[in-house]
């Protein structure tokens, strides 16, 4: 069964905060990020981390069709995607199982479309 | 048709239909390994009973009879589907229940992936065998809305893959709990509407409750399955003595103690004993000593409120929730008069303000203490929050009479 995690980013005012942890924190929380992929590693199909969401351009469709370009996410929220990972498991159990013990945050889990089912 | 045989019809349907439903959807779920086709099948087979067994009566193995109509549509309807093809051979073999599909069934139906109320609705359907109609009529929407609900929640469990099986010991606790959850969330659903316009309805807090018991029977060292068990029956003992003949609600210091049911009051103070035996105190035990100082109380003047007081402090402790305080306030009211617990309840009133039983309880400590204008307004308040017509009733009956 195949997955996407979405991992969320940070906002603006996380970022903020991040900058500010000591470097030494920051080397921790990499370090367990690493480890988590370490581990999970046979599950993984591919894994993208994304810049920061200030350095996003949307391109929206106005009704009568003209692409619109904006600065920034769709949806100015407090959660945004940080980075994304395919992963293939048993079941939503065991894509929990590996969510749950992420390091960095929260995470969406979204079942993929597969050829072989409707 | 006279009304009792119609009446006795209908509840010996849904006792066939809350012993039969969830284990024959729990065996075609691991035949097939499709909850979907597995739950729309037994649907199927559960109408056709309906309209037939109301006519020809309750045939003698009704088990069997659903297992041939399910099997049978089964076949017509994977025949044309070939990733079924190899599976049809094992249908065509009777299909033997094991022990452990409806209880696999309902950690399905209670994933913490479904949202709770989805939770609830995929139980009653499929475990405990409820049409779309009877859901829909008890959570007051429409069927077709009920039914869109339904094939969403049956469509996450196939496409997100939630598994169909006994959870692992270590997540035990975290998953029996969100079963515990949606019983008690059906039991309340029902309990609480029973005062409803619509006698006739499926009775969900009694299928609450048996489950409840078969929870209990798979889990006897559980002993917040027990509490919980103990405070539904709690509640069921005395649920005859809760309305009048015209179908009003009677507040408990009104009710008339002698029709509680004595014995089976004896047995849930049985179950909180024997749960607390096990050593882990928690929210539905303490509920449940609760109900059970209310419903071992000779008269209301007989109550004994330093304890009912102290077990709120001790749920307030576990379960720290403005709606626990309200009602621990009640219970000070009794222990320390009526001003100290008015001041305790408008400390909620931030928290609370939409809840029609604080503005309730607000209203009657307000009156007691004389302060009639204020009083009416806020039992007025009460009234225009809630739905439910016995409660309605009620509050309108002190309002004329204050």
């Amino acid at each position: 069964m195949k997955y996407v995690l979405m991992f969320c980013g940070r906002t603006p005012q996380e970022v903020a905060r991040w900058e500010a942890t000591s470097e030494e924190a920051r080397a921790q929380r990499d370090a367990r990020v690493g480890e988590w992929f370490a581990e999970y590693r046979s599950k993984i199909g591919g894994a993208v981390q994304l810049q920061a969401a200030y350095a996003t351009t949307s391109v929206h469709f106005t009704t009568d069709g003209r692409p619109l370009i904006t600065d920034g996410p769709f949806l100015e929220g407090t959660e945004v995607i940080g980075g994304y990972a395919e992963i293939d498991v048993a079941d939503l159990d065991e894509a929990l199982q590996m969510a749950k013990t992420w390091p960095a945050g929260g995470v969406e889990i979204r079942p993929v479309v597969s050829s072989d089912r409707s | 048709m006279q009304e009792a045989t119609h009446d006795e019809t209908h509840a010996a349907l849904n006792t066939v239909f809350r012993e039969e439903a969830g284990r024959l959807v729990g065996a075609l779920v691991r035949i097939l390994g499709d909850f979907e086709v597995a739950e729309e099948i037994v649907q199927d087979a559960l109408l056709v009973a309906l309209e037939r067994w109301t006519v020809e009566g309750i045939p003698a193995q009704p088990g069997a009879w659903l297992l041939t109509v399910a099997r049978r549509r089964a076949i017509d309807q994977l025949r044309r589907d070939a990733r079924y093809r190899d599976k049809l051979v094992a249908l065509e073999y009777p299909v033997v229940a094991e022990p452990d599909d409806r209880l696999r069934l309902m950690f399905t139906c209670c994933h913490p992936a479904l949202s709770r109320e989805t939770q609830v609705v995929l139980t009653l359907r499929a475990v405990c065998g409820f049409t779309t109609a009877e859901i829909a009529h008890a959570f007051l929407v429409s069927e077709s809305a009920m039914a869109r609900r339904l094939v969403r929640a049956r469509h996450k469990i196939m496409q997100a893959a939630i598994p169909y099986r006994v959870p692992r010991a270590e997540e035990l606790d975290e998953r029996l709990g969100e079963v515990l959850a949606v019983l008690y969330l059906m039991f309340n659903e029902g309990y609480l509407a029973s005062g409803g316009s619509s006698p006739a309805r499926r009775d969900l807090a009694e299928d609450a409750a048996w489950l409840a018991a078969f929870v209990t029977r798979l889990y006897p060292r559980e002993p917040e399955a027990l509490g919980l068990l103990a405070l539904m029956r709690l509640h069921l003992a005395r649920a005859e003595a809760r309305f009048d003949t015209r179908g009003k609600l009677i507040l408990l210091s009104e009710q008339d103690r002698s029709r509680w049911d004595r014995r089976m009051i004896t047995e849930a103070v049985a179950m909180i004993e024997q749960a607390s035996t096990l050593g882990r105190p928690g929210p539905y035990q303490v509920q449940a000593s609760l109900v059970a100082c209310h419903a071992e109380a000779a008269s209301w003047q007989a109550t004994d409120w330093p304890q009912i007081l102290a077990l709120y402090d001790l749920l307030l402790q576990m379960m720290p929730s403005p709606v626990v305080r309200l009602n621990r306030a009640v219970a000070l009211r009794y222990v320390a008069g009526p001003e100290t617990a008015l001041t305790e309840v408008e400390a909620l009133a931030r928290d609370l303000d939409g809840y029609h039983l604080f503005h309730a309880i607000r209203g009657e400590l307000l009156l007691e203490l004389g302060r009639c204008e204020q009083g009416r307004a806020a039992e007025l308040r009460a009234l225009t929050l809630t739905d439910n017509q016995a409660e309605q009733s009620l509050l309108r009956y002190r309002l004329s009479s204050a």
